[in-house]
C-alpha cells in the first residue's frame, strides 16, 4: 500500500488524477476500520491531513461553505445556529475522539446509509462541491447518493466542500440506537422547516439502500400546511396532519432486516421520529417564528 | 506496593519494651481502601497488557480460522502461504508434535487445530508464523482450506432429534456414560420431597418459559501472549490468562514437555470475566516458538477475539412455581437447557450450579430440578461471571414477579415471605449454615427513595441525557413511562461439586535496608480484580510490616487456582494469610530463642506482629522486627483449602456440592419510551452482604462492575448467530454492544459485613452475585413499565413495540 501524502489541494488532485483508485484518508474513522479488519486493502492511501482549507468553513449570505475534514466537533460549537440540525446529528455521531477526527466529507465519500449527517443535509438541502483536475462541480445533495456506499462522484473527484443552506427555521435531527450513546443508527431522520419558501424537507437514514428524503411525505405536508394556512397563523398542527406525515415518512422507508434491527421496526420507529421532530420543529415554529438551536 | 506511611521503623534497643497505644494496627492492613498499585498505571496508559510485549527477533502468529460452523475438511494446502518470503512456519493437525492433540478445563475434547472436521465458526484450522503481522495474515489468507458442509445442530430439537449428527462420537469423558445422548454434555437433576405432590396444595401455579441470550465478556484487551524457545528444549510463555497452573496442564502434554519445562509467567491482563479460563493463543504460539525456533507473539484483534474464547451459555428455561393463597411457596419444577456449542469447556460445572440454584434464595421444600448442557455447532459456551446461575436467576425471579401477580401481592413481600435464611436447606439437601440476609438485602434495596421523576425537565427544555435514546435525541419525554423492579440472587464461592479447590502462597519475610518486609508469591492471576491489593493488605495485618513486595504470578509456585467463581479473595486470600500465620510462628521462635529471657511475656502473652514490631495483645513492644530477624530470612509456601465439598448424586442432585454462597439484591429503576422501545436505566440499587471487605473500594468497584454487566445483558448485549448457519452475526464492537458511561446508572451500594466464621475474615466471595439480580431486576422494571411479558433477555427495541 502507497501511501500519499499531498501537501495542497492542487497537489491531491494531481495525485487522484494520476492514482484514481487511491482511497482519500481524512478523519480516518472509517477507512482505517476498514483497512484494520481487513474490509479493504486499497492500492494506495491519500491522506488528506495536511490539505488546510478543508479544515476551513465560511459563512456566507445563504449557505455555509463547510470544508470536507472540519470536524464534528468543530460543527457542534460553532455551527449550531447557522445548520442546527447537523450540529445535532453530529452529536450523536461516535464517541468525543471519533468526533474530533471525523468529518461530513467522510461520510459522503463513504455514502453508507447509515452515515449521520446524511438525513441533516438532505432535510437541510445542500450541494456537494467536488473537484477534479478537470475542473470542478456542485452535486445536489438529492442526486449525491446513487447505491449502497455509492456516490455520484467520479474516480478522479475530490470533495472539497459541503455548501449547505443556512436555516431560516427550526431543524430537528433523531437517531435510533440500542445503546445512549456510542451507536451505529438503526434509523435515523432528520427534518428541517424552510419558512422562507413555506416548505419542509425531510432525510432518512438506514432505512433504505441509500439516503432518501421522505418526499410523499413532504409534499403532503407542504399541501396542508399551505392549505390549512399554517404557515401564516402559527396554529396547533392537527394530530391528524402529523399522523399522515409520520405514515407517508414511514413509507418511504425500504429498510432491511439486519443484526441491528428489523424492517418492521425501522419503517415504524421513522415514523415515530417524523411525527415528534415535526412536532418539535413546529412548536419552536409557532413560538419564535424563526430558527432556534435545536434541543441540547 | 505503594508505602503508606513511608516511616521507616524507629530502632529501639533489643529487648527494651515500650508501650504502645493499645489496639493499634498497622497502616494498609485488610479493611482499609488501599490503592491499587496498576489502577494509575491504566488510566494513563502506562500498565503493560500482554499485548504490549516484545521480543528482540520475534515472529508473529496468525490463526487461520475456519468460515463455516461444521464441515468436513477435504484437504488443505498451505503451499503458496509457506512460498511467502517472511513466512517462517505454517503448522496444521498433521504437525501437531505428540498425540495429545486436543485440550479442555474438563473434557480433552478440543482440538487444537482442526482434525478432519470443524465444528463452529472460526475454528482454529492452521497457524503461521511470519517476520511480519500483516505477512503472517496475508500467508494465512492463502492457505487453501476445501470444506464439504454437514449439517447444522443448533438447538436441543436438531441436536438430539433422530439421525442427528453427533458431535463427538467417541467420548470418553466422565459424564458419557449416564448421559441419554451424546450431544448432551452433562445432565443433573436435583430432586427434593415431591413437587407433583406438592403441587396439589398450590392454590395458584404460574409457569413461564424463558430465553437467554449469548453474552460476551467483551473484556477490553483482546487474547495475547508471547512464548520464547529456551535453550533447554523448553519453552517460556508470557500470557494474559486466568489460572496459569490449568493452562500449563493442558499444553505442556500437547507440546511433548515435562510441566517444569513450559515456564508461565502471567503478563499484564486487560479484564477476564471467565473469558481466560480457557486456553486460546498459549499453544498455538509455543508449537510456533518451539518449531521456528524464534520467540512468538500473537495477539488477536477484536474481530477473533469474538471467536477466540468461550461465551456465556445462552439458555432456555421452563419453570412453574405454585404458592397457597397467603403467598408461601409450595414447589417449584423446572428445566434448564443451556447451549455449550461445540466443546465442553466449562459446560458440566454450568449444568451444576444451574441444576443446585435453580430455585434461587428461596426456602422450598418440593423441588425437581432439571439442567442439561447440549453439544451443538453454536459457539462454544463455558465460564461468564456468574455461570448457571446468572441464567436461572434470570428465570425465577420473573416467575416471582408473575407469582406475585397472580396472588396479587406485592412482589418484594413475596420473596420476602420465602426467602431463605441461615439454616435453610438448599434443594441439594446442603445446609446454609452462615448468614443469608436475604429479605433484609431486599428491605434495603426497597427502602431507599425513588429518583425523582421526570429528571429531564429543565427550564432550558429536555436535557435529553436523562432520556431513553440520550443524545440521539428520540424523545423529549413523550411516550416515557416509568417502571421499577427488583431482584435478588444466589451464587455459590469456589470451586464446587468435591473439586480439590485449594491455593498456594509463599511468604517470605526478611530485613531490607533495616526494616521488616514481606514478599509475597503466588500463581493467582490478577485479572484486575484487586488480588495483589488484597494480598499486600493480608500481609501487613498479619506481619506487621509496611512494605509488602507482591511477586509476578508465575509458575515457579504452586497453583493458586482459578481467578473466577468469586473465590481468589477466599482462597489464596486464605492462602497468604495462612503463610503468613506459619511465617509469623517463625518469627516469633526466633524471638523467643533471641529475646525470650528479657521479658516473660515473650513465653506467656499472645503475640501479634504490628507496625514493624513485636507487640503483646496488651499492647506492649517486645521488639522491634527488624532486630528479631536480624540477617535471618523466613521463608513459607504452602497450600491452603477450604472446607471439602462433595459431588451432587447423579439422579438426586444431594450432595454438600458448596463452599460457600453470596447474596446480592437489586432494585432497578427505568424509563422507557414505550413508542421506540428504547430504554434509559436511571438507578440500579444493589444491597450486597459481603462477610467483611477487605477492601471497601475494591469491593464498590465490583459490585458496580457486576451490576453494570447484568446491565448490558438486560438491555444490549447478545452474539446474535445466524439459526440456519450457526455463523456469529456481529463480531465486533460495532454491533455487540456493551453499557458506555451514558447508559451506566447510578447505582448507590448498601454493604453489609455479616461474617461468614468459616472463610478468612469471615469474608464472601463478592464479584459474581451482583450479576444475577441486575439482569432481571431490569427486566421487572421494564415489565412495570410496559405491562409486558418479556420472557427474554437481552430486551431488544421490537420486543417492546410489538414490530416483528
Amino acid at each position: 500500500m502507497d501511501f500519499l501524502r499531498p501537501a495542497s489541494w492542487e497537489e491531491a488532485l494531481a495525485a487522484k488524477a494520476e492514482h484514481p483508485s487511491a482511497v482519500p484518508l481524512a478523519g480516518g474513522t472509517d477507512v482505517m476500520v476498514e483497512i484494520n479488519f481487513d474490509h479493504r486493502r486499497p492500492e494506495y492511501l491519500l491522506d488528506l491531513n495536511r490539505v488546510e482549507p478543508l479544515h476551513d468553513w465560511e459563512v456566507g449570505e445563504e449557505n455555509v461553505r463547510l470544508g470536507a475534514s472540519v470536524p464534528y466537533t468543530r460543527i457542534m460549537e460553532n455551527l449550531r445556529t447557522e445548520l442546527p440540525g447537523l450540529a445535532l446529528a453530529a452529536h450523536t455521531v461516535a464517541s468525543p475522539q471519533i468526533r474530533n477526527r471525523g468529518g461530513v466529507g467522510g461520510n459522503l465519500g463513504t455514502a453508507s446509509p447509515a452515515g449521520d449527517a446524511h438525513p441533516a443535509l438532505l432535510a437541510a438541502g445542500a450541494e456537494v462541491e467536488v473537484e477534479s483536475v478537470r475542473g470542478s462541480r456542485f452535486i445536489p445533495i438529492d442526486a449525491f447518493y446513487t447505491g449502497v456506499k455509492r456516490n455520484a462522484m467520479e474516480p478522479d473527484e475530490l470533495i472539497r466542500a459541503i455548501h449547505i443552506k443556512k436555516a431560516a427555521g427550526p431543524q430537528q435531527f433523531s437517531k435510533v440506537g440500542t445503546r445512549n450513546a456510542m451507536v451505529i443508527a438503526v434509523c435515523a431522520f432528520g427534518l428541517a422547516l424552510h419558512p422562507d419558501s413555506r416548505t419542509v424537507r425531510t432525510g432518512i437514514g438506514s432505512a433504505a439502500p441509500t439516503p432518501v428524503r421522505a418526499k410523499e411525505a413532504e409534499a403532503f405536508l407542504n399541501a396542508a400546511l399551505d392549505e390549512g394556512g399554517f404557515w401564516d397563523s402559527g396554529a396547533v398542527l392537527t394530530p391528524a396532519i402529523a399522523r399522515q406525515f409520520a405514515t407517508l415518512a414511514a413509507g418511504a422507508c425500504n429498510p432491511i432486516d439486519d443484526v441491528r434491527g428489523t424492517a418492521a421496526y425501522r419503517r415504524h420507529a421513522v415514523g415515530v421520529m417524523a411525527r415528534r421532530t415535526l412536532g418539535w420543529t413546529w412548536e419552536q415554529y409557532r413560538s419564535t417564528g424563526h430558527a432556534l438551536e435545536g434541543a441540547v | 506496593m505503594p508505602n503508606p506511611t513511608g516511616n521507616p521503623a524507629t530502632p529501639t534497643p533489643a529487648g527494651t519494651p515500650t508501650q504502645v497505644t493499645q489496639g493499634s494496627r498497622t497502616r494498609g492492613g485488610i479493611g482499609e481502601s488501599t490503592l491499587r498499585p496498576d489502577g494509575t498505571l491504566k488510566v494513563t496508559g502506562e500498565f503493560a497488557y500482554s499485548s504490549d510485549m516484545w521480543h528482540e527477533d520475534m515472529l508473529w502468529g496468525q490463526i487461520l480460522r475456519s468460515t463455516t460452523a461444521h464441515a468436513e475438511i477435504v484437504s488443505i494446502d498451505v503451499s503458496e502461504a509457506l512460498a511467502q518470503a517472511g513466512v517462517y512456519a505454517v503448522l496444521t493437525h498433521d504437525d501437531l508434535p505428540t498425540d495429545v492433540t486436543k485440550y479442555g478445563l474438563e473434557y480433552q475434547d478440543t482440538p487444537v487445530l482442526a482434525d478432519g472436521v470443524v465444528r463452529h465458526h472460526g475454528e482454529p484450522v492452521a497457524l503461521v508464523a511470519a517476520d511480519h503481522p500483516e505477512t503472517a495474515r496475508r500467508a494465512a489468507a492463502r492457505i487453501r482450506v476445501e470444506y464439504r458442509e454437514l449439517p447444522v445442530v443448533t438447538d436441543e430439537t436438531s441436536a438430539l432429534a433422530d439421525g442427528a449428527p453427533i458431535l463427538h462420537p467417541h467420548r470418553d469423558d466422565h459424564h458419557a456414560g449416564h448421559v441419554a445422548h451424546p450431544n448432551i454434555v452433562h445432565r443433573q437433576p436435583v430432586v427434593r420431597g415431591d413437587a407433583a405432590e406438592a403441587a396439589r396444595r398450590a392454590d395458584v401455579v404460574v409457569t413461564g418459559e424463558y430465553v437467554f441470550g449469548m453474552q460476551d465478556q467483551a473484556f477490553l484487551g483482546p487474547e495475547s501472549g508471547l512464548a520464547v524457545p529456551a535453550e533447554d528444549g523448553g519453552v517460556d510463555l508470557y500470557v494474559a490468562t486466568q489460572w496459569l497452573h490449568s493452562d500449563l496442564r493442558q499444553i505442556a502434554p500437547v507440546l511433548g514437555l515435562p510441566e517444569d519445562k513450559v515456564r508461565m509467567t502471567l503478563s499484564g491482563v486487560g479484564g477476564a470475566f471467565g473469558g481466560r479460563e480457557d486456553l486460546s493463543m498459549q499453544i498455538h504460539a509455543c508449537l510456533l516458538a518451539l518449531r521456528t525456533g524464534k520467540p512468538v507473539k500473537i495477539v488477536y484483534n477484536r474481530f477473533e477475539s469474538f471467536f477466540g474464547h468461550v461465551h456465556r451459555h445462552p439458555a432456555r428455561l421452563r419453570y412453574e412455581h405454585g404458592a397457597t393463597r397467603d403467598g408461601r411457596l409450595t414447589h417449584i419444577s423446572c428445566r434448564i437447557v443451556l447451549d455449550g456449542g461445540a466443546y465442553a469447556s466449562a459446560s458440566p460445572a454450568v449444568v451444576g450450579n444451574a441444576a443446585s440454584l435453580a430455585v434461587g434464595p428461596y426456602a422450598v421444600e418440593d423441588v425437581d430440578i432439571e439442567a442439561v448442557a447440549l453439544y451443538t455447532n453454536n459457539p462454544p459456551c463455558g465460564a461468564m461471571r456468574g455461570f448457571g446461575a446468572v441464567q436461572a436467576c434470570f428465570a425465577y425471579e420473573a416467575q416471582m414477579d408473575k407469582l406475585a401477580k397472580a396472588l396479587a401481592m406485592d412482589p418484594v413481600e413475596l420473596r420476602q415471605m420465602n426467602a431463605m435464611e441461615q439454616g435453610t436447606l438448599m434443594p441439594t439437601g446442603q445446609r446454609v449454615d452462615s448468614p443469608a440476609p436475604v429479605a433484609e438485602l431486599l428491605r434495603r434495596v426497597k427502602a431507599r427513595p425513588l429518583p425523582p421523576e421526570r429528571q429531564w425537565e429543565s427550564t432550558a427544555g429536555a436535557d435529553v441525557r436523562a432520556l431513553p435514546g440520550g443524545l440521539s435525541n428520540t424523545t423529549h419525554g413523550e411516550g416515557v413511562v416509568r417502571g421499577v423492579g427488583y431482584a435478588v440472587g444466589i451464587k455459590n464461592v469456589g470451586f464446587s461439586e468435591g473439586f480439590d479447590d485449594y491455593s498456594t502462597a509463599r511468604v517470605r519475610m526478611e530485613v531490607v535496608g533495616g526494616q521488616a518486609v514481606a514478599t509475597v508469591h503466588t500463581a493467582m492471576a490478577e485479572v484486575g480484580q484487586g488480588g495483589i491489593t488484597v494480598h499486600a493488605q493480608i500481609a501487613r495485618t498479619e506481619l506487621g510490616v509496611t512494605q509488602v513486595v507482591i511477586n509476578p504470578a508465575d509458575t515457579r509456585v504452586g497453583s493458586a487456582g482459578s481467578t473466577s467463581a468469586s473465590r481468589q479473595t477466599y482462597v489464596t486470600g486464605g492462602a497468604v494469610k495462612n503463610s503468613c500465620e506459619l511465617v509469623r510462628e517463625k518469627v516469633l521462635a526466633i524471638g523467643r530463642r533471641r529475646f525470650g529471657t528479657h521479658h516473660p511475656a515473650w513465653a506467656t502473652a499472645e503475640l501479634l506482629l504490628e507496625g514493624g514490631k513485636v507487640v503483646t495483645d496488651g499492647g506492649e513492644v517486645l521488639a522491634d522486627l527488624a532486630e528479631v530477624l536480624a540477617d535471618e530470612a523466613v521463608e513459607i509456601e504452602a497450600e491452603w483449602r477450604h472446607r471439602p465439598t462433595q459431588a451432587f448424586d447423579l439422579v438426586t442432585g444431594q450432595g454438600d456440592g458448596h463452599v460457600q454462597y453470596s447474596f446480592a439484591a437489586h432494585r432497578a429503576v427505568v424509563e422507557v419510551d414505550t413508542e421506540l422501545g428504547l430504554v434509559k436505566v436511571v438507578e440500579l440499587a444493589c444491597a450486597q452482604d459481603v462477610g467483611k471487605a477487605l477492601n471497601p473500594l475494591s469491593v464498590l468497584g465490583q459490585i458496580q462492575g457486576g451490576t453494570t454487566q447484568g446491565l448490558g445483558m438486560a438491555v444490549m448485549e447478545e452474539i446474535v448467530v445466524d439459526p440456519k448457519t450457526a455463523k456469529v452475526r456481529n463480531p465486533s464492537f460495532t454491533d455487540y454492544l456493551i453499557p458506555t458511561i451514558l447508559d451506566t446508572p447510578t447505582i448507590p451500594v448498601d454493604i453489609l459485613e455479616l461474617a461468614d466464621d468459616h472463610a478468612p475474615y469471615g469474608l464472601r466471595g463478592i464479584g459474581e452475585a451482583p450479576t444475577l439480580s441486575s439482569t432481571p431486576a431490569v427486566l421487572a422494571a421494564i415489565r412495570n413499565a410496559t405491562g409486558l411479558d418479556l420472557t427474554r433477555t437481552p430486551v431488544r427495541p421490537e420486543h417492546l413495540t410489538g414490530t416483528p
